[in-house]
């Protein structure tokens, strides 16, 4: 079905770095809300790289560079030029927040498009001169680069270049773990301490610019923004803790560079089918591997085992089921206490008569119960356990201790005491049990004048 | 202008009329701190486009370019950008900054696989399809115009009418929301307005700078006017000037992009108005704070020469102008650089409170010996209040009333008299409660 080449894999190879790249310094980003800087970052280097296309342009132009020196200096005056706009474009919102006293989003917008007008403008004005091509500045061409190979393996110049940033942001992030991790989440505590908080804060803007002109090239300069937020947005969904959430970013990374190629050379088939095609055309790997992106951030946030929305619907089915299992042991304890239960056990209908739930609903309760031991099966029913009783004896203490307390410190009708108790009565546990207890000075009895249970051993 | 021929004109009206929309529409989200949805909205509209084209070629071929269908395509696909960054921001991981980012690089993504597939159709020349991602203000046409007129007629009347429901929910929203003011449905309509500016846009100014469109005439009108009605005409007329200034100067000069230009006489407009705005422009405050400073390096200055004078007199009654002061005097009475003592008395001279001497010394006219009084009142007065009813020590009450009796106002000296004088402590011009020398000045 795919016809996967060796060139297959420098291609998505070269897209995994340069997206593990941009990985690191967007999960920094995103954890100190300032994702939309990484978008801003994204299109202010354009006139960076731009101008430094037409001065090396230029200079080979009078000669001071020749052409063997002419690609080695290209690239390093593409960084420079590029991360010296995105320098600005961050100091000079900070100066327009500050003085301007302008709303931080409108003043990154300012910006940000000032810029990149500015770039564009440049662009259309000496694209002759300096030969970039307005397509692949913006939308990259993958398919080209990892033609120009560095040795005989094939590897692409741009792998390598992209390599070297990612070991390059690596070591950095290594070595300052600890100082990014306080100004991330505390600047002002980072300030206190006497870490230079404002100076890590561009030098993240200085990395995420070097990063952002490194995969230009690959997987041009718009979609550098999906590299700097979808991976670190997936994996801040699966993991609660610094590292794990930078591990899980080049994870997913890498892989929606390689599902986004290989869908890249799939899909064309299926939308030539879809759209009655002539012929099924090809679709750029950048933009597949957006989508592919896309893909696993929806599978992160259906399965995860913290926040996924399947984990969320678990969670609540089984905290309706537990506290359907409660509010049953409630009712089979007051029964007992008036002696009116019924010998063979009380039956499911009586329950769900009783607290108006289906009987399914109590079924799948039942179920909890016996597993916990807490009810036995009767002849015509079921009966608490000792354990069960004791369980009972607690809730209902609970219950009774909390109307006890509501109807010392406030003046409310008989119907909101129980209402409230009735929520109250899941989530006390013994030790506030017993600073109830002691607050009401050991009552022995409710508002309604019912005995309230003592504690069970 | 031998260049303002048929084309330029309906090029000119076209976007001076976008301009002048997204300036309205932009003041609201401006307001409403959401300035970057337009960016989202208009990068979420690209794969609507594409699709729009692959349909209509599929059941009409040779339709694929239809202008009104590929707009609704951008906007439908813009409304569910929009749509699914809301949704995004309900997981409670994602923050508002991400969900936006992920909404707008997902589309786009999905867009440009979409424009590179058509790139490659033989009957897909997208270099179209492309002109909504760059602006294709040049190749505007009358009837584009026609529709684009009526429709930035239409953004700008609904605006006008739900004007009073849109400052509401701008500034308090809570309140609307419990005066019964349907909060969601008013966002709602802003939103809709926010799109169709942004799918109106695109062709002009292209869709990776629209949200220039709606950020840069609102950001510059700010400057100039702190009421809302004002603001929305300001926002709409730099819109409207920058769009044309943009057109007639990419129409002059060759090779200039038309879309970028429009956008960069956005930004000049904003340099000029964070600049001059009448309302918090920078210069109008640094020229606000260098006229305070002078007036306090007088009053200090003035003070300086009364304390250094003051010694030296026979009597209470004596004249103040009769003294004279050295400017070594005054560099070593208070901790002031010498610079700084000579530029002061170049201006107490120049606005003529002082006077120079053949031996150069300085003396204090009539009107300097008035203003020096003044000064040294309200400083001694500060002293003494602090000293009696805020328990300061003598030795730490200059600095303080060096802070603060610049700002003092007659009324307040009034009252402090009146204080003062109910505990008969006050003789008219009050003994220093310390010699300047030992308290250090400043």
């Amino acid at each position: 079905m795919i016809d996967w080449t060796t060139l297959d894999t420098w291609l998505a190879l070269t897209a995994a770095i340069a997206a593990m790249s941009c990985a690191l310094p967007g999960t920094l980003l995103l954890l100190r809300r300032q994702s939309l800087m990484g978008d801003a970052l994204s299109h202010a280097t354009l006139p960076g790289i731009v101008l430094a296309f037409l001065a090396v342009h230029e200079l080979h132009g009078l000669g001071w560079i020749s052409r063997d020196m002419l690609d080695a200096f290209r690239p390093l005056m593409l960084f420079v030029g590029a991360t010296l706009t995105g320098v600005a474009c961050g100091v000079l919102s900070e100066l327009l927040k500050r003085w301007g006293r302008i709303e931080p989003t409108a003043a990154l917008g300012v910006v940000y498009t000032s810029l990149f007008a500015l770039g564009l403008l440049l662009i259309r004005a000496v694209a002759d001169q300096a030969h970039i091509d307005t397509g692949c500045v913006l939308y990259g061409n993958l398919e080209t680069v990892v033609t120009d190979t560095v040795n005989s393996w094939g590897m692409p110049r741009a792998a390598v270049t992209n390599g070297v940033v990612l070991l390059v942001n690596g070591a950095l992030l290594v070595l300052c773990f600890k100082e990014l991790q306080l100004c991330t989440f505390d600047a002002d505590l980072a300030q206190a301490l006497g870490f230079p908080a404002g100076w890590i804060h561009l030098g993240l803007l200085a990395a995420t610019g070097a990063t952002i002109v490194a995969a230009f090239e690959s997987v041009g300069s718009i979609l550098v923004i999906a590299m700097l937020i979808v991976p670190p947005a997936t994996a801040v969904l699966l993991s609660d803790r610094l590292a794990g959430v930078l591990v899980w970013s080049i994870v997913v990374a890498a892989l929606s560079a390689f599902l986004g190629h290989a869908t890249a050379l799939v899909v064309p088939q299926y939308l030539q089918w879809l759209f009655h095609l002539p012929q099924p055309g090809e679709v750029s790997t950048s933009g597949m591997m957006a989508v592919a992106s896309g893909a696993l951030f929806l599978l992160a946030w259906t399965v995860s085992p913290r926040h996924g929305w399947l984990r969320q619907i678990v969670n609540r089915v089984q905290l309706q089921v537990r506290i359907l299992a409660e509010d049953i042991l409630g009712v089979m304890y007051r029964l007992d206490e008036l002696n009116a239960t019924p010998a063979g056990g009380v039956g499911i209908a009586k329950l769900s008569a009783t607290l108006s739930a289906r009987r399914w609903r109590i079924r799948l309760a039942i179920a909890y119960l016996t597993r916990k031991a807490w009810i036995e099966r009767r002849d015509a029913g079921f009966a608490l356990t000792d354990h069960g009783r004791d369980r009972g004896r607690e809730l209902v203490r609970s219950h009774r201790l909390w109307e006890a307390y509501l109807a010392k410190h406030f003046a409310l009708p008989d119907r909101s005491l129980h209402a409230a108790a009735e929520q109250a009565e899941h989530f006390l546990n013994a030790p506030e049990r017993r600073q109830l207890a002691a607050e009401l000075e050991q009552p022995h009895h409710d508002p309604h004048g019912r005995e309230i249970p003592a504690e069970p051993q | 202008m031998n260049w303002l021929d048929y084309n330029t004109r309906v090029v000119l009206a076209g976007t001076v009329l976008l301009g002048v929309s997204s300036g309205v529409v932009g003041t609201y989200m401006l307001l409403r701190k959401r300035a970057l949805v337009g960016d989202v909205a208009s990068h979420a509209a690209l794969p609507g486009i594409g699709l729009a084209y692959l349909i209509m070629e599929q059941s009409h071929p040779g339709t694929g370019k239809w202008l009104p269908g590929l707009l609704l395509g951008a906007a439908l696909s813009a409304s569910a950008g929009l749509l699914v960054s809301h949704g995004l921001r309900q997981i409670r991981r994602i923050k508002e900054d991400a969900a936006l980012g992920i909404t707008l690089s997902l589309f786009f993504g999905v867009g440009v696989a979409l424009l590179t597939l058509i790139q490659a159709l033989p009957t897909g020349q997208s270099a179209g399809l492309n002109d909504f991602i760059f602006g294709k203000a040049a190749s505007m046409v009358a009837s584009d115009v026609v529709g684009l007129a009526i429709t930035a007629c239409v953004v700008i009347v609904v605006c006008a009418v739900v004007h009073k429901e849109l400052a509401l929910i701008c500034f308090d929203a809570e309140y609307a929301a419990a005066g019964g003011w349907s909060v969601g449905g008013v966002d709602l309509l802003l939103t809709a307005l926010v799109i169709v500016v942004t799918v109106l846009g695109m062709q002009s100014v292209g869709l990776l700078l629209v949200v220039a469109l709606l950020v840069l005439p609102p950001t510059s009108a700010r400057f100039w006017t702190d009421r809302l009605g004002t603001m929305v005409w300001t926002s709409a007329l730099l819109g409207g000037v920058a769009s044309a200034a943009g057109v007639l100067l990419s129409a002059g000069v060759p090779k200039l992009a038309a879309g970028a230009t429009i956008v960069l006489m956005g930004t000049a407009g904003f340099a000029v108005s964070v600049l001059f705005g009448r309302r918090r422009g920078l210069y109008w405050h640094w020229r606000a704070e260098s006229e305070t400073r002078q007036r306090v390096g007088l009053d200090d200055l003035l003070r300086a020469v009364y304390e250094v004078i003051e010694p030296k007199l026979s009597s209470a009654a004596a004249d103040l102008t009769a003294g004279s002061v050295s400017l070594p005097e005054l560099v070593s009475s208070r901790r002031w650089s010498t610079f700084r003592v000579r530029g002061l008395l170049q201006l107490a001279q120049s606005r003529g409170l002082m006077r120079r001497d053949a031996q150069d010394r300085f003396h204090l006219t009539a009107t300097g010996r008035r203003e020096a009084q003044r000064a040294v009142r309200n400083h001694r007065l500060w002293e003494l209040y602090l000293i009696h009813y805020a328990a300061v020590a003598p030795t730490h009450v200059d600095r303080s009333a060096d802070a603060i009796e610049h700002v003092l106002q007659p009324e307040i000296v009034d009252e402090l008299e009146e204080l003062l004088r109910d505990s008969s402590r006050t003789p008219a011009m009050p003994q220093s409660p310390h010699s300047a020398r030992e308290a250090g000045g400043m």
